[in-house]
């Protein structure tokens, strides 16, 4: 294994992670109940797809600059294993949201979400990234087209789910700022917990990710060093 | 005196029921299971949880080794 303490860190986080959230005490909240929990699984989600996007689209300008074919395989990947990430992140989300939004809410308010549509709408662009990929044969130019849809992609995702949600009426907490990471908003108890987690999962998804890359770059040898 | 003092006594007693009921009507108590922890068997979700994560943990660091080996043998 190469270079191993960020993914001993990585194991050591995720298992306290798992512990602390079943176990450790949570502030008491009116419909959510104990599904607070939620946040040091589902919230991480969609850190590790947005660190992991923003990777993608560095690699990808990285590559328009550059023309080594070394770098279009770091975006491809990074994106893959984001995507990975976000249909995981919407999923969970998606159960989550059956058992306290329709407590409250229309199936009218939750079908409009804006979040919901947004995270929809950016995934569906990143799926469409993966499949003009698949559609390109000659290697130089799948890895030009795609690298250039890689940053308009990335350009959609950040009103789809950042600016859009917070414009309209959403179910989703976040309207009001970052709540997850406004140091005054957020209970001490749940920081005690969530910020191991976010840096544990996001570790996780770079080190699957770096495993495709390595096991890319094998296979693509003899053109790189070619 | 003694009138006084037995009437803030008995004044304060007024209040202990409520104090109590304020408990059973904490929020913290009513919304998460506190029993969960010790009677609810939570633990065994805990552990299973932790299985299954270090199984996959073992996973991708089995394949990362399998990885290096490859990387070496060329």
């Amino acid at each position: 294994m190469r270079t191993s303490w960020w993914k001993i860190l990585c194991v050591v986080l995720l298992i306290y992670t798992v512990i602390g959230g079943f176990l450790f005490s949570v502030p008491a909240r009116e419909i959510l109940h104990e599904t607070i929990r939620n946040l040091y699984f589902h919230v991480c989600m969609w850190f590790v797809m947005m660190v992991l996007f923003t990777t993608s689209v560095v690699y990808s300008v990285k590559y328009l600059r550059s023309q080594r074919l070394r770098d279009d395989i770091y975006a491809v990947n990074f994106a893959t294993v984001g995507i990975l990430f976000g249909v995981l992140g919407y999923a969970t989300g998606t159960l989550w949201a059956s058992y306290t939004w329709t407590e409250f809410a229309s199936n009218t308010q939750i079908f409009t979400e804006p979040k919901l549509t947004g995270a929809a709408i950016a995934l569906l662009v990143y799926f469409a990234y993966l499949v003009l990929r698949g559609s390109i044969t000659d290697m130089d130019k799948k890895a030009k087209v795609s690298a250039v849809y890689n940053v308009f992609a990335y350009a959609v995702l950040f009103p789809a789910i950042w600016v859009l949600p917070r414009l309209l009426e959403s179910l989703h907490p976040g309207k009001e700022g970052n709540p997850a990471l406004n140091f005054k908003d957020s209970d001490a108890r749940l920081k005690m917990v969530f910020y191991p987690a976010i840096i544990g999962w996001i570790l996780l998804g770079v080190w699957i990710t770096s495993l495709k890359i390595r096991l890319d770059l094998i296979k693509e040898k003899s053109i790189l060093n070619g | 005196m003694v009138k006084k003092t037995i009437s803030i006594l008995a004044s304060l007693l007024c209040f202990i029921p409520v104090a109590v009921l304020a408990q059973v009507n904490d929020p913290q108590k009513q919304y998460t299971a506190f029993d969960m922890r010790s009677n609810g068997k939570i633990y065994v979700v805990v552990g299973v949880v932790l299985i299954i994560l270090v199984g996959l943990l073992l996973y991708v660091a089995r394949l990362d080794r399998k990885i290096t080996r490859l990387e070496k043998e060329k």
